[in-house]
Formats: structure tokens, C-alpha cells, sequence
């Protein structure tokens, strides 16, 4: 007992991997912040080009949404990390990791989306065109607004599993939280230090989970 | 073009490796289909226990459901890997993934199965009851089919996405797609291998995004 | 004069279904012309070819002697702005108060000042009786009310002609009694107005004429009187013995 004492919760050990662990949770938060503002735009038009009635734009779409799905996040990852410099595109590991990540969940952002917009019934479309509005108006003021607010807890569910996905950055040596954690367990030879950043990324997610099971009971009843 | 078709598909390398990816892809296959297989039926257990709605049943599921969907498994797999041996607990690397993604997917599958059961209306057990069907039988004939069947398009999707994390084994050794073609890649010096990875994912779940999605129109509709 | 509304020739196909031969008819300014005929005649393809949600397959339509097929689709928007429409359903926007409702392409599509659209949407909201209901959202309302905001929200672009499309089937029956007042006081004050519809009581009251529409062609029309107590056409009389032996 003592021993899982020692090796996981190894307070001494956490004070001192703290100050890294934090440097590693900025780099987490920018990762974050990039992959998620960028995706819930990106998500968007993806959507509305994956539901547009024009077959040209409709099915290249599906189709890269459908290729993204399809893909490991870290198998995308490694591809550009390690295999675009072969054809001599060379990116930090920031950069590839926020190319790779916003790839795959702009994909998963539309998908939500999309399913948002379908759930509206057409005749609001046609009551706002038939009042003059263009098709961006009606797009911006009537469709967006209500397709969104229908989806929410999907767009946040999906938003928690962005937060998670970064984690995978560790892979590529990014030295975001898990990185930094996991080096501190390599140097200490003693797990604390992924146990507290086990612990930060609760602190962050839970409320988000519990915010996400709240909104599912109550559409639900 | 040419120089493109050189590095991402030079064909003598594709031939060297193709056997080892391949033999890869049935490790990928088979943890997939055993995480899968567990996962789900960890899930439904969970979810089951709960409709007892006996406090000490569901806090430690909620936790459990909570924590699990809120940590990147990777931490978890980095825990139980390189944790747990200094308790004299060695584990190997296909086993901590197979633990980790079935009880992520567990998590998952209860809270899906949970809502489904919650969104059935009170006079579907009444319903149940009122035939002389008793608490276990109404759960199991009444309310579980309904809840299955609303639940079958999240529960696909969410299988899909954990069972694609099956590349998270790389990290710990299993030799599983990512990982072999990783290892050829630095070997044979060619990004080659890694399109050989993406390949073999695709074939792996690009058919299953597609029965994801015929699931999904079929089973639209809601009770 | 030339008319408000005039159809010619109108022809729409879906595919290979051919859902409107060759429709001609004219609207007069202030006229009310009731559309009846059997489901699946084309009542509301005809009224939706009107201001082009449904593209026609061939003919023209004319709104106050300007041909609207001949508009680039860059003006459509514009061209919309001169028929109101109100549908079964309404339709209201459920995210937004009533008032916005009725001012939000008052706005955006007529590019009217923000104060002027608001006193312009009470003006409407106080003309089909629910001004009181202006900060409501559209969930607070009955389906009654809800029509009435729907033709306040149209009336509010000043549009040359009013159509309606089975305005009052969605509505329980002690509310429908409250639209079809506001449909008629609109008329009385000159509104052009083609109306879709069963309620036979509002068109001996209300329409200047009655058409009847079968398998995509108007079959007969004429005063309600004409129509009703003396149709020509055996269809019209099948017609007219099946609804009203419904009734
Ligand atoms: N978007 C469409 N695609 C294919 N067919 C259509 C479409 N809209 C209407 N139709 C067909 O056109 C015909 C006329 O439809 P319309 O809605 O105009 O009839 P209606 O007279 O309004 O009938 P109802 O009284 O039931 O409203 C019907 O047979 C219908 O099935
Ligand atoms: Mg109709």
C-alpha cells in the first residue's frame, strides 16, 4: 500500500514536476485553442458544402469527411510529421500537429453540424426566402443559429475528445502536458508525475463530461 | 508527380513490407474486434446495474463512466504501462491497450445505453409491469431492445473512434499497423510504409464508416 | 389596368411528372381569388411558382406588369419582396422573439433602419391583434396566433400581393375563426390576395372568385356563387358534392 503510495501519488515528486507540468498545459490550452476555434469554423462550411444541393461540392466533401473518420488521428499525425518531409515539406511539430488534429476534427465538427441542419425542417428555409432574405442571410440569421443550438452537447461532447486528442502530441515529442509528465516519469523513474497530469485533465474535463450527461437527460425526457 | 509516386508509393518497398503490414492489420483486427466485443458488453452490464438505482451501485459507475471519459486514454495506457511494473505488476503491451480501450469504451457505452434507457418513457415499464413482467424481465424484454436500438448509431460511432485508437499501442510496443510501418519506415528510409499504414486503415474502417453511416439513416428514427 | 398577378402559360415538371399543364390566370389589384381543387392538383406548386421557390418548367409570371422569370437570380431576392407568403405550418423562426420575427427581413432584405422596421413590426403585430405578444417567443403562442405573426411578418415588407397556402388546415378549429378575420380585413383594405383553402364559408363571404384546379389546369372559375351553386364542369360538381357531403 505503501508502495502505490510511493510510485503513484508521490507528493514530493508532484511538487516538483508542477512548474513543468504547467509549462506543458500552456502548450495543451494553444493547442487547444487553435484546433478548437479553427475546427468549429472549418466544421462548418465543411457542413454546409456536406449538405449543399450541388452533387460537385456535396460528394468531395463526404468523401474527405468520410476519409477522416476513417483515419487514426495519430496515423495522420505521424504522416505529416515524419512522412511529408520525404517530399520535402518540413513543418515544426506545432504546425503538423495542429494541420493533423484540425484535419481530423473539422471532420467530426461537421459531421455534428451537419446533422444539426438536417434536423431543421425545410420550411424554414422556405419561409425565409420567401420574405427576400439571400441565401446567406437566411443562412446566418435562421439556419446556423437554430442548427447549432440544436446540436450543442455534441458540438461540447466533441470539444472534450479534442481536448484528449492532443495528448497524442506527446507522440511527436510536442512538449504539451502528457509529454512533459511523462518525461518527469522518465527522469524521476516514479509515475506521480502522470498521475498529476492525469489529475489536471480531470480537473479540466470533468465538469465538461458532467455538463454533457446533464444536457443528454434532459433532451431526452 | 514522379518524385510524389517515389516516395509515398515506391513499389519494390510496398512488396518488402506488404507481408509484415498485412500481419499487422489482423493484430489490429482482432484487438479491435475483442475491445469491441468487451467494451460493449462491459457497457451494457453497467448500464443494467444502474437501473437498481441503489447509491452504492451508482456512484462508482458514474465515477467510473466520468473519469474514463474525461482522461486521454493515453495517459491511462502510459500509467499502466510504466506504472504499474513498479508495484511488480508487468503487463504487456496488447493487454494494457485491450484493458484501457474496453473500459474507455465501457464508460461510453453505459452513458449511451443509460440515456436510452432514461428516455423511455415511464409507461413502457408500466407497460411491462402491468403484464405481470417483472423488474428484470421488463428491463431485458421492454426496455434494453428500445434503448439498444436508439443507442446503435452513437454506439457506432464511438466504437469506431476507440477501436481507431488501437494506434495508441505503437507507444507501447504493440505491433500492431502504426507501428510496424513505423519501424519500416525508419528502416527502409521512404515515407512508403506509412502510406502502406494508411491504406491498411482504410481498408480496416472505411467500410465500417460506411455501415456507420447506413446505420445511422436507418435507425434515425425516434420513439 | 393591368392586373397585379399574371400567370401564363405556367407549366412546372417534376422529373418526368408533369404537376402543371399550362396554368393562365389573372389577379386584378384588391381582387381575392380562392383556389380550391382535389390534393395533388397543384394548388401549392402553382402558389410557390408565384414567387419562385419552385422554378418553373416554362411560362411567365407577371407581378404589376413586370415579368419575374426574366429577373437574374442575383435579383430574386428582391423580386420576393412583393409577395407575401403564408404557409400551413407558419414557419416562424423558433429562436426569435415575435417582434424579431417580423422585423428580421425587414432588415436584412429590405436594408430598413433597425428603429423604423421595429415601428413598423408593432404597427403589424397591432393589425393582426398581438402586439401585447411582441417579446414572446413563437413556442408561447397558439397555432392561431402563431399564423397571424406569420402575416404580420409577411405584411410587414409591404408586399403587392398576398398568397396564401392552406392557411388555416393546421389550426383547431376554434382558432381558425381568428385568421380568416385578419385575412379579410386585410382584403377590405385592398390587398391583392390568392388564396388556398377548404374553409368554403370564406370564399362565399370573402372571394371576388373562386377557381377550381384539377391535374394541373384550371377547370373552371367564376364568381362563388357561380361556382358553388352552379358549377358547369362534372369534375368541379365531384369535386364540390365530395367536400361539402364531407362536411
Ligand atoms: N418537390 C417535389 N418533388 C416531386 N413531386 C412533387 C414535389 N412537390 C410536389 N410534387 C407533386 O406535385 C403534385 C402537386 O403537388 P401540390 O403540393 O402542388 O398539390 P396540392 O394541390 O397543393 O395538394 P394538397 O391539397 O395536398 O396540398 C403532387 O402529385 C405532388 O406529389
Ligand atoms: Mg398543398
Amino acid at each position: 500500500m505503501s508502495n502505490i503510495a510511493d510510485m503513484f501519488f508521490n507528493l514530493d515528486i508532484m511538487r516538483q514536476a508542477l512548474p513543468l507540468l504547467m509549462q506543458g498545459l500552456v502548450m495543451t490550452l494553444k493547442l487547444c485553442a487553435v484546433v478548437i476555434g479553427l475546427g468549429l469554423i472549418g466544421g462548418l462550411f465543411l457542413a454546409l458544402a456536406a449538405t449543399s444541393p450541388r452533387r460537385w461540392l456535396r460528394w468531395p466533401t463526404m468523401a474527405l469527411i468520410d476519409l477522416m473518420r476513417a483515419l487514426p488521428p495519430l496515423v495522420l499525425l505521424i504522416f505529416i510529421y515524419s512522412g511529408m518531409p520525404f517530399a520535402g515539406v518540413q513543418m515544426p511539430a506545432f504546425t503538423a500537429v495542429a494541420v493533423a488534429f484540425l484535419l481530423n476534427n473539422s471532420a467530426y465538427y461537421a459531421e455534428v453540424y451537419r446533422a444539426g441542419l438536417q434536423s431543421l425542417p425545410s420550411g424554414q428555409w422556405e419561409a425565409a426566402r420567401a420574405t427576400g432574405l439571400s441565401m446567406p442571410q437566411t443562412l446566418v440569421h435562421v439556419i446556423i443559429p437554430q442548427a447549432v443550438r440544436n446540436v450543442l452537447p455534441d458540438l461540447l461532447s466533441n470539444t472534450i475528445e479534442v481536448v484528449k486528442l492532443t495528448s497524442l502530441a506527446s507522440v511527436v515529442s510536442l512538449a504539451e502536458l502528457l509529454y512533459q509528465a511523462n518525461m518527469a516519469r522518465s527522469v524521476t523513474y516514479n509515475s506521480s508525475p502522470l498521475v498529476l497530469a492525469a489529475a489536471i485533465y480531470l480537473v479540466l474535463l470533468w465538469p465538461c463530461v458532467r455538463l454533457v450527461s446533464r444536457f443528454q437527460r434532459k433532451l431526452s425526457i | 508527380m514522379e518524385r510524389f509516386l517515389e516516395v509515398f508509393f515506391a513499389p519494390q518497398v510496398f512488396a518488402r513490407y506488404a507481408p509484415d503490414v498485412l500481419y499487422a492489420m489482423m493484430t489490429t483486427l482482432w484487438l479491435g474486434l475483442v475491445i469491441i466485443l468487451a467494451g460493449i458488453g462491459l457497457g451494457l452490464v453497467l448500464a443494467c446495474l444502474r437501473t437498481a438505482q441503489c447509491w452504492w451501485l451508482t456512484l462508482p459507475i458514474v465515477i467510473f463512466a466520468d473519469v474514463m471519459r474525461a482522461l486521454p486514454p493515453l495517459v491511462l495506457i502510459l500509467i499502466f504501462y510504466f506504472g504499474l511494473p513498479g508495484l511488480g505488476l508487468t503487463l504487456s503491451g496488447p493487454l494494457v491497450l485491450f484493458i484501457v480501450l474496453t473500459a474507455v469504451l465501457a464508460a461510453f457505452a453505459e452513458e449511451i445505453f443509460w440515456a436510452g434507457l432514461t428516455a423511455l418513457t415511464r409507461g413502457q415499464w408500466e407497460a411491462g409491469r402491468a403484464t405481470g413482467l417483472s423488474f428484470f424481465q421488463t428491463l431485458i424484454h421492454v426496455a434494453l431492445p428500445q434503448a439498444v436500438r436508439m443507442g446503435i448509431p452513437s454506439l457506432v460511432n464511438r466504437a469506431l473512434a476507440i477501436t481507431k485508437m488501437t494506434a495508441l499501442g505503437s507507444v507501447i510496443g504493440v505491433k500492431e499497423i502504426l507501428a510496424v510501418s513505423s519501424s519500416a519506415q525508419a528502416m527502409s528510409g521512404s515515407a512508403t510504409p506509412l502510406t502502406m499504414a494508411a491504406l491498411a486503415y482504410l481498408a480496416i474502417f472505411l467500410p465500417a464508416v460506411v455501415l456507420a453511416r447506413w446505420l445511422e439513416r436507418r435507425f434515425s428514427w425516434r420513439v | 389596368m393591368t392586373p397585379m398577378l399574371e400567370i401564363a402559360g405556367l407549366e412546372k415538371n417534376f422529373g418526368d411528372v408533369q404537376v402543371l399543364r399550362s396554368i393562365d390566370l389573372k389577379v386584378a389589384r384588391g381582387e381575392l381569388v380562392f383556389v380550391i381543387g382535389p390534393s395533388g392538383s397543384g394548388k401549392s406548386t402553382m402558389l410557390r411558382c408565384c414567387n419562385r421557390l419552385e422554378e418553373p418548367t416554362s411560362g411567365s409570371i407577371f407581378i404589376d406588369g413586370r415579368n419575374i422569370m426574366n429577373a437574374l437570380s442575383a435579383d430574386l431576392n428582391r423580386l420576393r419582396l412583393q409577395t407575401g407568403m403564408v404557409f400551413q405550418g407558419f414557419h416562424l423562426y423558433p429562436h426569435m422573439t415575435v417582434l424579431k420575427n417580423v422585423m428580421l427581413a425587414q432588415t436584412k432584405a429590405l436594408k430598413r433602419p433597425k428603429a423604423e422596421a421595429e415601428t413598423r413590426a408593432m404597427d403589424m403585430l397591432g393589425r393582426v391583434g398581438l402586439a401585447h405578444k411582441a417579446k414572446a417567443m413563437p413556442t408561447e403562442l397558439s397555432g392561431g396566433q402563431q399564423q397571424r405573426v406569420a402575416i404580420a411578418r409577411a405584411l410587414a415588407l409591404d408586399p403587392k400581393v398576398m398568397l396564401f397556402d392552406e392557411p388555416t388546415s393546421a389550426l383547431d378549429p376554434e382558432l381558425v375563426g381568428s385568421v380568416l378575420k385578419v385575412m379579410k380585413d386585410l382584403n377590405a383594405e385592398g390587398m391583392t390576395m390568392v388564396v388556398v383553402s377548404h374553409e368554403m364559408g370564406f370564399a362565399r363571404e370573402a372571394a371576388d372568385r373562386v377557381v377550381f384546379m384539377d391535374g394541373g389546369v384550371v377547370v373552371e372559375q367564376g364568381t362563388p356563387d357561380q361556382v358553388f351553386g352552379n358549377p358547369q364542369q362534372d369534375r368541379t360538381r365531384a369535386f364540390l358534392s365530395r367536400v361539402t357531403g364531407a362536411e
